[in-house]
């Protein structure tokens, strides 16, 4: 088992808080994102794992192997973590062939020359690359130096592989392909990875986990699902998303086990089997903000049931989707709607809120107090179906 | 997201202990290579440059031996006396020993960093910026200057303007019956002179390093607001190379102050004294004492100037690489003036630069000096085997033995040195990449710039008053007239330099190649040997034959340190034209100048070795 747990880690650079506090634990097999803006302490956390950085406090265990001990300074070295990463610059020997740059650790590691030349072979075949290997880095195309960074840093077989945001150096169209071909890689290699990014997109499609950072503290660690669904606070709801999502100012009143919120999109009424642990007046009207996903807002052109009339502000169609800004009283929103769809400025609509997705933040902490109707994913079209009046 | 994690061995690791905790950080400490390097060089750095600086200082306030008797009875070696500087600051012979020459050595080095300036900001314009014809040949003519060393000039002036009034033989001139004035052959005129034909090659070097790096678009731009070409000189370009120029000032400056050869052979035969010849013959008097507080004067002289130009350019440098990626040059039209200015330029390269090397060569060849015809062509100065009757039977130079094991001196010196102060550069460089922003790395860099500041003939005195005497109980030996104290200093000088373009070229090899190998296990030294040092080859390449160019010229910093038995080919010629014997030091500056400019072919051939990085001598 190669469960790696970090507690109480602090990292200054100077006078620089870099690190606050850091907790978190990664579980065997895992494909843990660090995501977050850039200087938000993702690349450091990864540095710190690596061994490359030394905190100033906390405790890292790997394996349930004492690694780093702030406060005694004891910090073990990278090679003693049963670890490789691959840079976000590569860091590609230039000096070295293809086959000597993958080689390099399995000599130093003083492995016999015939089983160095078959586990080369057999990590740059993985990665498709076998035909280039008497080739320097600089005669390979960015992709192909991408593949020969990772092929070194699988090819010493790590029970943890880190990645330093490998993908942004690529273009988009390699950038797809490498992201399923890292999806891949790691079903079938098994080890835990630890993947930093600011994409989210690259977030939420590989990960079994992601981690959330802003300024050097967790946001939220959760399944990306759920990153997506019920963002544990106002910065990462704004963060995850694109489009991102739409905030709406609101008042909200405890009256029983009912919450019962009252807005320019509507009024609702909210279940405590959806509430979170999170503080919020339990008395009284307290100010709270709605998140409200652009696709879970359904236009339509005529009046139906309890759809609420707003006024269209501007229209973007972009062939697969349409983006549609709406004025709904004193708040705009933003709706994301499939396919081409023809509005005109200062058209009259009638929107439908999948009121059970929507989540709700206490606006004076910020933090999530009711979550997302957890609903399949056919229940999610059900309903979905049932707003935008096709059942 | 907190996750209780428990195991039994996590529960017990978390007990602190303050025992385990020093284990660590002395095991860290000394078991990284890169720790313990830094700190053995910390100290070296403390040892060479530091204690030496300390050592004179302190050594200006002791009673020395021999000048018990006059400090009167009771005082015994070693006590504090302010005797020295009251004698060179406030006695009869101050005015001799310190203010006269501190005049003229000003007064020298402002003359020659102003004429410097011109000369060399003028010709780096027209090489660089305008549409001259012949450049590749004017751009190597123009720094052939910095090949020669200065007192080759000298000797070259003296060959043409000698008088025989101070005795030896006639000059070029006069053997042609030209009455050539005193102050045209010795004195501070063709101090300045030669020392101006020198050092316009620095700045030169400096200046049109600046103009190839401004973007022609912003002259350009210049051109399309309605400036004139003389206007767009001189409040576009003038304003961006102006640090260039400020540095090439200082340079210029704190050189020509401390500069030993060239007012040696100039001034103290007319007994015209510069600060550096007048610390040159207090010592060689046996009043070292009194000589090493004239090296701190001049040292403090030349922090001074440091120090004020630093704070001249300070905020303004950061414009000095502005446009940095150079790109498009559109060249400036001479129009009318071309073939004036290019006359001009040929005369000076003429008169500065071929003129001084043909008389050099020309003299080595002519018998009786003065005569020049072509039946006195001889051969004798460079391989005859000694004939009484000519220099009382100095034997050709080739021809002397002295002058081989001279040669094989110089080059095991040049050589060794060379080696030594690059790897050490090298050295010095990765810690300062390595350790940006890091106390040991401010440190490092501010101890490597010392020997900067402190002029050569100084620093050879600083050398001689630290390794004379074995001291601190033999941790300091007695180095006095052995090798490896030329090869100690020459090094330790040369180390700002060095270490200047090791830190250039350690910055090029990214710390995550360096990274990537230590997470894949190698070590410090596995990693130095096999990716650093491959990666830093040719920067190693071309570090060395800057350092070696500079080390072969120098005279003026073992000038103190040589011995009779220990003595290289820059002495060998100060001293055959110290005892009169021109021919035979020509013949030893033109050999010295042909082995630097084979190097300088061999520099540019197998490495592009930017030779303006390597101002040490």
């Amino acid at each position: 088992m190669s469960t790696i747990v970090l507690k109480g880690i602090d990292k200054y650079y100077g006078s620089n808080h870099v690190l606050k506090n850091l907790n978190l634990t990664i579980e065997d097999g895992e494909f843990m994102t660090l995501l977050g803006p850039s200087g938000c302490g993702k690349t450091t956390t990864l540095r710190v794992v690596s061994g490359l950085e030394k905190p100033q406090n906390g405790t890292l265990y790997m394996d349930g192997e004492l690694m780093v001990n702030a406060k005694e300074l004891y910090f073990a070295p990278p090679s003693k973590r049963m670890l490789n990463l691959v840079f976000q610059s590569y860091a590609l020997w230039p000096h070295m062939t293809v086959f000597h740059n993958v080689a390099f650790g399995l000599s130093i590691k003083k492995v016999p020359k015939d089983e160095i030349k078959t586990r080369v072979e057999n990590a740059l075949s993985r990665m498709q690359i076998l035909e280039y290997k008497d080739r320097y880095p600089s005669e390979l195309s960015g992709g192909q130096q991408q593949r020969v960074a990772i092929a070194r840093a699988i090819v010493s077989e790590p029970k943890v592989l880190l990645l330093d945001e490998p993908l942004s150096n690529l273009d988009a169209k390699l950038r797809i392909d490498m992201r399923s071909e890292l999806k891949r890689l790691h079903e079938e290699l098994g080890t835990t990875v630890i993947y930093v990014t600011h994409d989210q997109i690259e977030a939420l499609t590989m990960s079994t986990k992601v981690a959330v950072f802003f300024e050097g503290e967790l946001a939220q660690v959760d399944t990306p699902l759920n990153v997506y669904q019920n963002p544990a606070d106002l910065r990462v709801a704004d963060f995850i998303g694109n489009p991102s999502i739409n905030f709406v100012q609101a008042k909200a009143r405890l009256e029983g086990d009912l919450l019962h919120i009252e807005s320019d999109v509507g009024s609702f009424a909210f279940d405590s089997d959806y509430f979170t642990e999170n503080e919020f007046p339990k008395s009284g009207v307290f100010d709270c903000v709605l998140g409200i996903r652009p696709e879970q807002i359904y236009l339509r052109s005529n009046p139906w049931q309890d759809a609420k009339e707003a006024v269209v502000y501007a229209s973007q169609p972009a062939g697969s989707e349409t983006l549609v800004q709406i004025q709904m009283g004193g708040t705009r929103l933003l709706v994301k709607q499939v396919g081409v769809r023809n509005y005109h400025t200062n058209q009259s609509v009638y929107a439908t809120i999948l009121e059970n997705m929507l989540t709700v933040y206490n606006k004076e902490t910020g933090k999530l107090i009711k979550i997302a109707v957890d609903l399949d994913i056919e229940a999610v079209e059900l309903e979905a179906q049932k707003a935008s009046g096709t059942l | 997201m907190n996750a209780t994690y428990t195991s039994p061995q996590l529960a017990a690791e978390e007990e602190f202990s303050q025992a385990r905790k020093i284990k660590n950080a002395v095991k860290s400490l000394f078991g990284n290579p890169y720790n313990v390097i830094v700190m053995v060089t910390i100290l070296l750095l403390v040892y060479l440059i530091v204690v030496p600086l300390i050592d004179m200082v302190s050594t200006t306030f002791e009673a020395a031996q021999r000048d018990l008797r006059r400090l009167g009875t009771g005082v015994e070696v070693g006590d504090f006396t302010l005797f020295y500087w009251n004698r060179l600051l406030f006695s009869d012979v101050s005015s001799a020993l310190l203010y006269k020459p501190m005049l003229n050595s000003l007064c020298i080095a402002l003359t020659v960093s102003v004429l410097s300036i011109v000369l060399g900001s003028a010709t780096a314009w027209l090489l660089v910026r305008s549409d001259l014809p012949g450049k590749k040949f004017f751009s190597l003519a123009i720094i052939i200057p910095y090949m020669l060393p200065s007192w080759c000039k000298s000797m070259a002036w003296m060959t043409v303007f000698k008088t025989p009034r101070i005795g030896g033989n006639m000059g070029f001139l006069a053997a042609l019956g030209v009455n050539v004035p005193e102050w045209l052959a010795y004195g501070p005129i063709p101090i300045v002179l030669v020392l101006t034909m020198h050092y316009y090659a620095y700045a030169y070097l400096l200046v049109s390093a600046a103009l190839g790096s401004i973007n022609s678009e912003l002259e350009e731009m210049g051109e399309i607001a309605g400036a004139g070409k003389l206007q767009i000189l001189r409040r576009i370009t003038l304003p961006l190379v102006l640090p260039a120029i400020l540095s090439a000032f200082i340079l210029t400056f704190s050189k020509s102050m401390g500069t030993f050869g060239v007012p040696a052979f100039l001034g103290m035969k007319v007994n015209f004294m510069t600060i550096s010849t007048s610390l040159y013959a207090t010592i060689k008097q046996q009043q070292t004492t009194t000589g090493y507080a004239i090296a701190m004067i001049l040292i403090l002289i030349s922090s001074a100037n440091v120090y004020l130009n630093q704070r001249a350019i300070g905020s303004r440098r950061s414009y000095a690489t502005i446009g940095g990626k150079g790109g498009r040059s559109t060249l400036i039209s001479l129009g009318n003036w071309k073939p004036l200015v290019t006359l001009l330029l040929a005369l000076f390269v003429v008169i500065a630069v071929i003129g001084p090397l043909l008389v050099l060569t020309l003299d080595t060849f002519m018998l009786k000096a003065g005569v020049y015809s072509v039946d006195n062509f001889s051969t004798y100065y460079w391989v005859g085997s000694g004939d009484s009757s000519i220099y009382e039977g100095e034997p050709g130079v080739l021809a002397n033995p002295r002058f081989w094991s001279n040669t094989w001196n110089t080059l095991k010196l040049v050589v060794i040195t060379s080696v030594f102060a690059t790897f050490c550069g090298q050295l010095i460089g990765y810690i300062n990449s390595r350790s940006r922003g890091r106390f040991s790395g401010k440190l490092v860099e501010q101890l490597v710039f010392v020997p900067y500041l402190i002029p050569s003939i100084a620093f050879g005195a600083i050398y001689l008053s630290m390794f004379s005497t074995a001291s601190l109980g033999g941790l300091i030996p007695s180095l006095y007239g052995t090798f490896a104290l030329l090869v100690l200093v020459s090094v330790v000088k040369h180390l700002p330099f060095s270490s200047r373009a090791g830190t250039s070229n350690m910055m090029q090899i990214g710390i995550e190649l360096e990274e990537a190998g230590s997470i894949e296990g190698a070590g410090f030294f596995k990693r130095f040997a096999r990716i650093v040092l491959p990666l830093s080859k040719a920067g190693f390449v071309s570090g060395f034959m800057l350092i070696f160019i500079s080390i072969m010229k120098e005279l003026d910093l073992i000038m103190l340190l040589v011995t009779p038995t220990m003595t290289t080919l820059p002495y060998m010629a100060f001293s055959y034209s110290n005892s009169n014997m021109p021919p035979y030091s020509n013949v030893v500056a033109v050999i010295m100048f042909l082995i630097v400019l084979f190097v300088y072919w061999l520099t540019n051939k197998f490495g592009n070795a930017d030779i303006s990085k390597s101002m040490g001598g």
